[in-house]
């Protein structure tokens, strides 16, 4: 017994270490399981507040190039309205009585990340803005990521440059789809793999979400086609596609709630079971 | 030595918003970011409770953690840096460090510098490879890590200049 004590007392450095190493090891593995709780987020109260008053600050410095991009959001909103308008009679729009698929709700981006391997941001809407994980989230440009962690007053957002995320997009042209991944390299373009080799790809091709999921709906842009090749098995294409959003300057986005997200899960989950 | 404590404190916190509203914000290149908040370890009085030592260097790390989203990639590297720290010592500064003589900011250029590489390089391996926590890319952490290391050590020498009190 005497011994054993003794043990513990001449490692107990070591022990320490031991222990608070695996609790570390333990955060980084939770860290790659794809939504579950976590203890580790920067959506918590000391980090979401700094986050906010560092991005009060720093937000001035891009007003202009925002407000451009507003303008630009603004403008072609109204054309589509106008063009909307003139389609149906306005009197048989009424909002009320349209069931809506899908809710976006705008949100400001306080902490954002590009240069890792596994990116993440952090949103100045949480729980109390009706966010919660596993909602879609998107700039005017194209799609930034997936809402991961939820606090009462911030989110923590998976950013598509994450060597976890992985998205369903679909080729605009022939609708054949697959899965946007990102290897970490840059981080204005990504990789779209499993596009069977009958597909016809070209150079420039637009790249948008599929609708397969329960999280973006269909049409919202990605970006272009920049370059293709076969993959090892000569089977399948692997598609460098350039992201439309600039990743590395994204201060304002929305997040889609998709309204009937409960009744295609259990839908599906009634279905498998069969 | 409450003197002491409050410095340290002060230091943890100061090194910690530097490198989160600061220093994380720096990529060089696209992909270099320098990780200066390790010269609080670098820097930890040398004649000290290495039990203390080691859950401060922890909680150090995880806050860098709780800012990054990154899990416990800071943490992990933290401690390990702050457990390997004694041996560096030993080796950079011999004898002097036997004696418990040894302060980091009164030292010889050379020995310092070997002290700083060994520590910095570690802590990066540490961060990296947990951070991409695939080993199919050692090179590329090989490559993050040797980068990312030079830069680090580039920056935390001129910060020791500049901050160095003069006599």
């Amino acid at each position: 017994m005497q011994q054993i004590i003794n043990f513990f007392i001449n490692n107990k450095n070591f022990l320490l270490f031991l222990v608070l190493f695996s609790l570390s090891v333990f955060f980084t593995i939770q860290s790659h399981s794809y939504h579950k709780s976590k203890f580790v987020t920067s959506a918590n109260f000391v980090s979401g507040n700094l986050y906010s008053w560092s991005n009060n600050v720093s937000s001035y410095f891009g007003l202009r190039t925002e407000n451009e991009k507003l303008l630009e959001e603004n403008s072609r909103l109204r054309n589509q309205l106008q063009k909307l308008e003139q389609a149906t009679p306005l009197e048989t729009l009424d909002s009320t009585m349209m069931a809506l698929d899908y809710i976006v709700r705008p949100a400001e981006v306080i902490n954002n990340s590009y240069s890792k391997t596994n990116n993440y941001l952090t949103l100045k809407a949480g729980r109390k803005d009706s966010i919660s994980p596993e909602m879609g989230v998107i700039t005017s440009k194209g799609i930034v990521g997936i809402v991961d962690q939820v606090s009462t007053n911030f989110s923590s957002v998976m950013s598509v440059l994450n060597s976890k995320s992985s998205i369903s997009v679909m080729l605009k042209a022939s609708g054949h789809f697959g899965s946007l991944v990102w290897d970490g390299k840059d981080p204005r373009r990504m990789q779209l793999i499993d596009i069977a080799r009958l597909a016809p790809v070209a150079v420039g091709d637009t790249v948008t979400t599929d609708g397969r999921s329960t999280i973006f709906p269909k049409g919202i842009l990605v970006g272009r086609v920049a370059d293709f090749s076969l993959d090892q098995s000569e089977n399948f294409y692997i598609i460098e596609v350039e992201l439309f959003n600039d990743m590395t300057r994204t201060a304002n986005v929305y997040i889609i709630e998709n309204t009937r997200k409960e009744e295609i899960i259990t839908l599906e989950a009634a279905s498998e079971n069969e | 030595m409450n003197n002491q404590i409050f410095i340290q404190t002060v230091r943890f916190v100061a090194l910690v918003l530097a490198q989160v509203f600061v220093f994380n914000k720096i990529d060089l290149f696209g992909f270099i970011s320098p990780y200066i908040y390790v010269l609080f370890i670098l820097l930890y009085p040398v004649v000290t409770n290495q039990i203390q030592f080691i859950f401060i260097s922890f909680l150090l790390g995880l806050s860098l953690d709780f800012f990054g989203d990154s899990g416990g990639i800071h943490a992990a590297a933290c401690l390990t840096a702050a457990y390997v720290r004694p041996f560096l010592l030993k080796f950079a500064f011999g004898v002097s460090y036997e004696y418990n003589t040894v302060k980091v900011s009164n030292t010889q250029f050379g020995s310092r510098l070997l002290y700083f590489t060994l520590l910095i390089v570690i802590h990066h391996l540490v961060l990296f490879s947990l951070e991409i926590f695939n080993l199919e890319n050692i090179l590329y952490i090989l490559k993050f890590a040797l980068f990312s290391s030079v830069f680090t050590i580039l920056i935390s020498m001129v910060i020791m200049v500049i901050f160095s009190r003069k006599k």
